[in-house]
């Protein structure tokens, strides 16, 4: 063996979280939205967040938590001011819910959150049942707006459209490098969103009519220990292309034993899942990690609140990782601005009125790719977009679509061994 | 469907269970002399896991090298565990010592979760992405070093127990609590070592562990409970049934992960488990009691 | 043997001295009242605790009474929820009639259990690893159950809780806080009723030594088999109402080996095989609970896994220091019990 330092990604102690929001004092300039007609004296707008900060879903639940900081921040101004009022749902229901009450019992006037369509769907319950607004950053499963919930409203793509455009975006990929694999290999981790993926897959196939046939389907418990069996099966198929549908760690494995089990397909493709540009993806498989690709929502390079919150966070987190966070600042920052528009139209910040005022929600200047915020008669806003996110250098980067892209894309994927 | 699984399948499976069997090895020591269940078990297996990390960021070892480091400190605590708290309970009723540990276990578990957080950690070493190549056959060489490290401390477990003076005391000592007593040996300190042998041997196999699988505080009780599947499937207080029970384990699951549904697999070990306890208790390789 | 049963009532700390019902009386009253006050988060966590000494309740029936450790107690809560969910959600029936199915859909379960687990000898702690190993079974099965939702959960649709309908179990926190309420009471009162007959001192007779009473004539078996049936079927209506509460049911926290511990935590710190143990350990747990909680948020900082740390903690010290629960030696300092012999014990080795 060389004498090769063991890499470990720092075992930091577990950061304390501190429930308060802190940007007030920074002196973070203020968006510099249109005014209300109505110039009154300063409201509070009281914005209850429930994010997973601690549990399974701690790292993006942190991010979705910076990404709520920044809009507290950023959109006090004008007479209206974001308080927020944070609580962990610990990355458990039960929790979400209780802590859901306790919000609004503590004067919420809106919800926004929760991460996991499982959580999203007992806040949801909460929230219906008590008539407050709750406004989804992210959460994927389409029963959240087919449930009738008069309360919800939701500023993301349900898992059909994810994948309706995470499918189209391959299509575009394989036109653009003109390489076209003929199989597929499909492996969905086993939980509500890795099921609403596959459900949304297996619907969509037939009807836009991808070019490549999928061999297989593979089921995996997300928080297995080791997916050596997983991806042995899916290497025993011979599949030139592996579309996953993962979380976080599990990302991280499936990658790791594909280099170790020597298995180099055309190409590893999210259809709209997370994990392949999480900060310790790139930090526990370096090089390795490199040209994986996420089709998903991302980051509107061209916007120019996206500029300010970029700045903003970089001055705010300078020891975290803007790009592997964009995501879910992003959603969450404009879960944020939802909520403060409603409150500016309604000229109020009564529960009552938000859930009068949101329904017209129209908001052509946001951060995240995609036609203007608005819902439809269900909550439901189906315009948000996906773009084509390959890891280049450790470093998210948008492929495609061309007009967003930084550079263009690499398919099929180089080998692993001999990556400099 | 096809029922054939490649080879390199089947031998990840066999290194993959060598290492489970080796953290099996310490609950039945444990079990076979103390008669105490262990409930903790995989709680100090994380513990190793954790050591490991830890002298892999701060010291720069290998986890291999970590071992020992990691074994001796576990030794200590094992053995304060049961001088300290659960010699207390020798003679009560038997599923109070196994709520005791329980208890202990939800209080290890809980400090690691405040210490270091819910989030997998992955301890990497220089030959993290490597393979030998066999042929047909692709290991990782992860797993065949953890492998074979658990082949060598198991060995030398069998050793202990079969030739020094100690282990021989410790043995009659698990045969025949009262003749032991009767003829003078110091039955606590007995025991007490045991759980230090117990909690070192899973101590070791938390360091090996690290190689193949990333930490975090939650994968405790599923270590715990894997633990448990092996060790009644092998025979409790069976050296080699426990190595046997994690290879049986290890390749089971790996076939039943390849040829059935993935997400499914542990279903096939607690079917094992439930046939093992109504069938044949004593384990494949234990004694008929 | 009206002695005898008056014995095991006794030694399940169930005869209550005259200060003890005017405790008792307080202690009802407060809760009957506290909708009046109480806002909703402070209703919800009380509706929670009453869940979990309701289940420790259901519990205790079977370990505590018949001395059988079952850890995987969670397998039929799940079933009892499940199934009067399927029903709701599928068919349009409503709990009241769902309710049976659950208790039945349990009841077999737990026979399987009981009739393998006892004809085959499993005892002990080997029965507790067979009680964990079916929960787990039944966890990952219905991870793959698509007409139940899978591992993506099955989901009861809701509206707003202005109308209390309590044959649909739809309503304000305040009636499913009252259903829990008379849930828990009308266990205390099955408990007792059992207690007092045959039943109950043949599970006492069993407990402390099963050998002698099979020896004595007494079907070991079938009173087994009795306790087991009779805790999984009220199990399982506690399954019923969460389904109903939380509307939403997800096979790995239903079934999982956590929910098992949690279920048993309340009468562990209470009193094994006392009548008021569990629902004292619930109010011991419960509002240790939420005082920890409450002072790490005002001390604005996060901690997760503090309070399974305490409770781990107070698991421990109880075990060590008060083996019979905290409420039995309470209750005989405080004087709220009839003196009675030593608390219930699983047979001495």
């Amino acid at each position: 063996m060389t004498d090769e330092k063991i890499s470990v990604p720092p075992l930091r102690l577990a950061r304390r979280q501190f429930t308060k929001a802190a940007l007030a004092a920074t002196g973070v300039a203020a968006m510099g939205l249109p005014a209300s007609a109505i110039l009154a004296q300063t409201r509070t707008l009281k914005v209850g967040m429930l994010l997973p900060r601690s549990g399974f879903f701690a790292q993006a639940g942190q991010g979705c938590q910076r990404g709520a900081d920044i809009a507290a921040a950023l959109l006090s101004e004008n007479g209206l001011r974001v308080e927020l009022l944070n609580a962990d749902t610990e990355s458990d229901a039960n929790v979400a819910r209780s802590r859901a009450e306790k919000l609004i019992g503590d004067g919420a006037q809106v919800l926004v959150g929760a991460f996991d369509s499982g959580h999203t769907a007992a806040v949801a319950q909460v929230a219906e049942q008590h008539g407050v607004p709750l406004v989804i950053n992210i959460a994927a499963a389409p029963q959240l707006t087919e449930q009738g919930y008069r309360t919800v409203f939701r500023n993301f793509p349900t898992s059909k459209t994810l994948v309706r455009n995470g499918l189209a975006l391959m299509k575009d990929l394989f036109q653009a490098t003109r390489k076209t694999p003929a199989t597929a290999v499909c492996m969905y981790a086993n939980d509500t969103f890795g099921q609403a993926n596959k459900a949304a897959v297996e619907a969509l196939l037939p009807q836009l009519d991808m070019p490549f046939r999928v061999l297989e389907s593979i089921n995996y418990d997300f928080a297995a220990k080791d997916l050596s069996a997983e991806v042995a099966k899916a290497k025993a198929t011979g599949a030139d292309l592996v579309i996953a549908s993962t979380r976080a760690n599990d990302a991280i494995m499936l990658v790791r034993e594909m280099v170790k089990q020597r298995y180099r397909p055309m190409g590893l493709i999210s259809p709209g899942s997370p994990g392949f540009y999480d900060d310790q993806f790139y930090k526990v498989l370096g090089r390795y990690g490199d040209f994986v690709i996420s089709n998903v929502p991302w980051i509107d390079p061209k916007s120019e609140v996206a500029r300010r919150i970029e700045t903003a966070y970089r001055k705010e987190f300078p020891s975290y990782r803007y790009e592997s966070d964009a995501f879910n600042v992003g959603f969450t920052f404009e879960a944020v601005l939802v909520a403060t528009d409603a409150a500016r139209r309604a000229g109020s910040t009564d529960p009552k009125a938000l859930l009068q005022a949101l329904p017209g929600t129209h908001l052509p200047e946001h951060v995240m790719i995609g036609a203007p915020i608005q819902f439809d008669p269900k909550g439901q806003n189906n315009g948000v977009g996906s773009a084509a996110v390959q890891n280049r250098n450790q470093r998210p980067t948008v492929v495609l679509p061309k007009s967003s892209a930084e550079l263009d894309p690499v398919f099929p994927i180089p080998a692993w061994q001999g990556r400099s | 469907m096809s029922f054939s699984v490649p080879p390199s399948v089947i031998a990840t499976g066999v290194l993959t269970g060598l290492v489970y069997g080796l953290g099996a090895l310490g609950l039945s020591v444990i079990f076979g002399v103390v008669r105490v269940v262990n409930f903790a078990h995989g709680e100090i297996m994380v513990l190793g896991m954790y050591g490991a990390a830890l002298l892999a960021q701060h010291a720069g070892l290998d986890p291999l090298a970590a071992a020992p480091l990691v074994a001796a400190v576990l030794f200590a605590g094992g053995w304060a565990l049961q001088r300290g708290l659960i010699n207390k309970l020798i003679g009560r009723p038997e599923h109070m010592q196994f709520i005791l540990l329980a208890g202990v276990a939800m209080m290890l578990v809980n400090l690691m979760l405040m210490l270091f957080g819910p989030e997998a950690q992955a301890v990497q070493v220089a030959y993290a992405f490597d393979s030998f190549e066999l042929g047909p056959l692709v290991l990782d060489k992860v797993r065949v070093y953890a492998a074979l490290a658990a082949v060598l401390v198991a060995g030398g477990l069998s050793l202990f127990f079969s030739r020094t003076r100690l282990g021989k005391t410790i043995r009659a000592c698990a045969d025949n609590q009262l003749g032991a007593r009767v003829v003078g040996l110091d039955v606590p300190r007995l025991y007490a070592l045991t759980f230090g042998i117990g909690s070192a041997t899973a101590g070791i196999a938390g360091c090996l562990l690290t190689l193949m699988v990333d930490v975090r505080p939650l994968l405790a009780p599923e270590l715990t409970l894997l633990g448990f599947i092996i060790v009644i499937v092998g025979g409790l207080g069976s050296l080699t049934g426990a190595l046997l029970g994690g290879l049986l384990i290890g390749v089971s699951e790996a076939f039943a992960g390849f040829l059935l549904l993935p997400s499914m697999k542990s279903m096939f070990s607690y079917g094992l488990l439930i046939l093992i306890l109504l069938l044949r208790p004593q384990g494949l390789l234990g004694k008929s009691s | 043997m009206s002695a005898l049963s008056s014995d095991a009532l006794s030694q399940a700390g169930a005869g209550l001295t005259a200060r003890g019902w005017r405790v008792f009386g307080v202690w009802l009253a407060a809760l009957l009242l506290v909708p009046t006050v109480a806002d909703s988060y402070f209703l919800s966590v009380l509706t929670t605790l009453l869940w979990f000494a309701y289940l420790g309740q259901a519990w205790n029936v079977m370990m505590g009474f018949a001395g059988q450790l079952s850890l995987g107690h969670s397998l039929y809560v799940g079933l009892g929820a499940y199934s009067a969910a399927a029903l709701f959600v599928h068919f349009g029936i409503g709990p009241w009639a769902g309710v049976w199915l659950g208790m039945l859909v349990a009841a077999l379960a737990g026979a399987a259990i009981g009739v393998l687990g006892f004809r085959f000898r499993v005892r002990g702690v080997y029965f507790a690893l067979l009680t964990i190993a079916f929960a787990e079974l039944t966890r990952i099965g219905f991870s793959h159950i698509s007409w139940l939702g899978g591992a993506g959960g099955l989901f009861l649709p809701v509206s707003q809780r202005v109308n209390n309908d309590l044959a649909g179990l739809r309503g304000t926190p305040a009636m499913f806080y009252y259903v829990i309420l008379v849930l828990t009471l009308a266990a205390l009162l099955l408990c007792r009723w059992l207690l007092g007959r045959r039943i109950g001192y043949y599970w006492q007779a069993i407990r402390e030594d099963q050998e002698a009473a099979q020896a004595l004539g007494i079907d070991v078996f079938r009173y087994k088999l009795a306790a087991v049936l009779i805790s999984a079927a009220m199990t399982a209506v506690g399954g019923v109402f969460y389904a109903f509460f939380y509307n939403n049911l997800f096979p790995e926290q239903i079934f999982s080996l956590s929910r098992s511990i949690e279920i048993i935590l309340d009468v562990l710190i209470g009193g094994i095989g006392t009548l008021f143990g569990p629902v004292f350990g619930g109010f011991v747990l419960t509002p240790l609970g939420e005082l920890l909680t409450w002072s790490l948020d005002r001390a604005g900082i996060n901690i997760p896994g503090a309070k399974q740390f305490v409770y781990g903690g107070v698991l421990v010290a109880i075990v060590i220091f008060l083996p019979d629960g905290i409420w039995p030696p309470l209750a005989r300092r405080l004087g709220l019990t009839r003196a009675s012999s030593d608390p219930v014990r699983s047979s001495e080795p």
